[in-house]
């Protein structure tokens, strides 16, 4: 049965899994925000572009879960597992950012280009100054859904023993045999943090899709 | 290669159990995804709000999450133990089934109003126009984002290897175990997941041929083998706008 002192006795657990929940999603998304513009970037050069591609398109095409066995057993024994969860959540997740990008950069109008060629800018400067700040606006709404999916990816991390939320949950059910308070307060609290970072991510697509 | 010979079985059993599980999964998924899609297209508040409500939980929720709970919570408030593969499918299906719902409300809705004024003004019923006219309009145009969702099913699949299932991703873990070569064990998985997404792609291809002809749309490129090449960007994009 339910048990209400129990379920609330054991919220302060829960909220610091929340934390490393929350720490290893914005590392990690800061990690596929770089990566993924760098992969989108050099998609474009030729040879070492398409390897690329390909790389990418093999990690994006096959499940995370493995990707964090792989990775677990393999790394340095000094590595702790947050840090390799959030590199792995990084990688994986750039795969998707990069066609974010890439899909922003083609947007941009050609007419922004040839005026680069005119005014002869150096191609800092055109990417820098011209070309990127109006393909990311556009993708801003795009890239934030991928921040809500990576979020909902990071129970995962409780497979390579990192200390998130799902984890604790699940301590919790093996030391008290009780699991049914501590999932579903897990489901709660992953419904209070995405339902309203939907609204969010809804308003700046009406912000931004205008532009 | 000796690797190879003496596992290859095993992890083509597991392949199967991935491929079933996506399969059945999807299928629960297509019909939760339909229903609730269609329900949200309809003018009465008490539908509209059972579709969000269906949508909103379980697009917040991940779906490792909600497969642990059916499995493990649920038989200490009830009596009943859901079987676990029967639990791994349910919580698929009514993950990729809410994004599915989504999909399903944007196509219906974005067929022309036009066409349902024509129908109307033909005196058709709600059942005709929808099987009818709406819907193999709307059937072209959520294809390809299926296609995707099925993909990200087939991936997210790999964990239920974490409640016991022998898939492919629990196959690759028992090698690890039982051989101590990590590289090879989980290569092996990997190059099989891969594999199985690209014949999933090409599936949903041809299936967007056909529905594309049905509706008098000739399909660019010519043969078999245009189907391989990589689609256009707006279909690539994992649908998870929320």
């Amino acid at each position: 049965m339910w048990d209400t002192e129990f379920a609330i006795g054991i919220i302060p657990q829960l909220l610091e899994g929340l934390v490393v929940t929350v720490q290893a999603t914005v590392l990690g998304y800061a990690v596929a925000l770089v990566l993924g513009l760098a992969v989108a970037l050099i998609r474009r050069v030729r040879v070492v572009g398409p390897l690329v591609f390909a790389v990418f398109e093999f990690i994006r095409s096959t499940p995370l879960l493995v990707q964090l066995f792989f990775v677990f057993y393999l790394a340095p024994a000094n590595l702790t597992p947050l840090t390799i969860g959030v590199a792995v959540l990084g990688v994986h997740y750039a795969a998707y950012t990069a066609e974010v990008y890439r899909s922003g950069i083609e947007g941009v109008a050609k007419g922004q280009w040839e005026a680069c060629r005119a005014l002869s800018l150096p191609p800092l400067r055109v990417w820098g100054a011209v070309v990127l700040p109006q393909a990311i606006r556009k993708v801003i709404p795009a890239l934030g859904n991928y921040l809500i999916a990576m979020f909902k990816d990071t129970p995962l991390l409780f497979a390579i023993t990192v200390h998130e939320m799902m984890f604790v949950a699940d301590t919790i059910g093996s030391e008290t045999f009780r699991s049914m308070e501590a999932y579903t307060l897990v489901g709660l609290l992953f419904l209070l943090v995405s339902v309203p970072s939907a609204i969010v991510i809804r308003r700046l697509e009406r912000r931004y899709a205008a532009v | 290669m000796d690797f190879f010979v003496s596992t290859f079985p095993m992890y083509l059993a597991g392949a199967g159990i991935t491929l079933l599980l996506t399969v059945a999964g999807s299928a629960l998924a297509f019909v939760l995804a339909m229903a609730v899609g269609i329900l949200g297209t309809l003018r009465n508040p008490v539908a509209r709000g059972i579709a969000t409500f269906y949508t909103e939980v379980f697009r917040g929720v991940a779906a490792l999450v909600v497969m642990f709970w059916l499995a493990f919570a649920i038989p200490q408030i009830t009596p009943y133990q859901l079987d676990i593969n029967f639990a791994a499918i349910l919580a698929l299906g009514l993950n990729v089934g809410a994004y599915g719902a989504e999909v399903v409300r944007a196509s219906i809705n974005a067929v022309p109003r036009a066409q349902t004024e024509a129908t109307v003004a033909l005196n058709m019923s709600w059942a005709r126009r929808t099987w009818r006219v709406i819907l193999p309009q709307a059937w072209a145009q959520m294809l390809p984002t299926f296609g995707n969702l099925v993909i990200e099913l087939m991936k997210a699949s790999a964990i239920v290897s974490l409640v016991g299932v022998a898939d492919l991703t629990q196959i690759a873990n028992q090698q690890r175990a039982a051989t101590g070569d990590t590289v090879l064990a989980f290569t092996s998985a990997l190059v099989m997941y891969f594999v199985i997404a690209q014949v999933l792609v090409l599936g949903v291809r041809l299936l967007e041929r056909r529905a594309n002809r049905r509706l008098g749309r000739t399909p660019a490129g010519g043969g078999l083998l245009a189907l391989l090449r990589p689609p256009a960007a707006t279909t690539r994009a994992k649908v998870t706008a929320l």
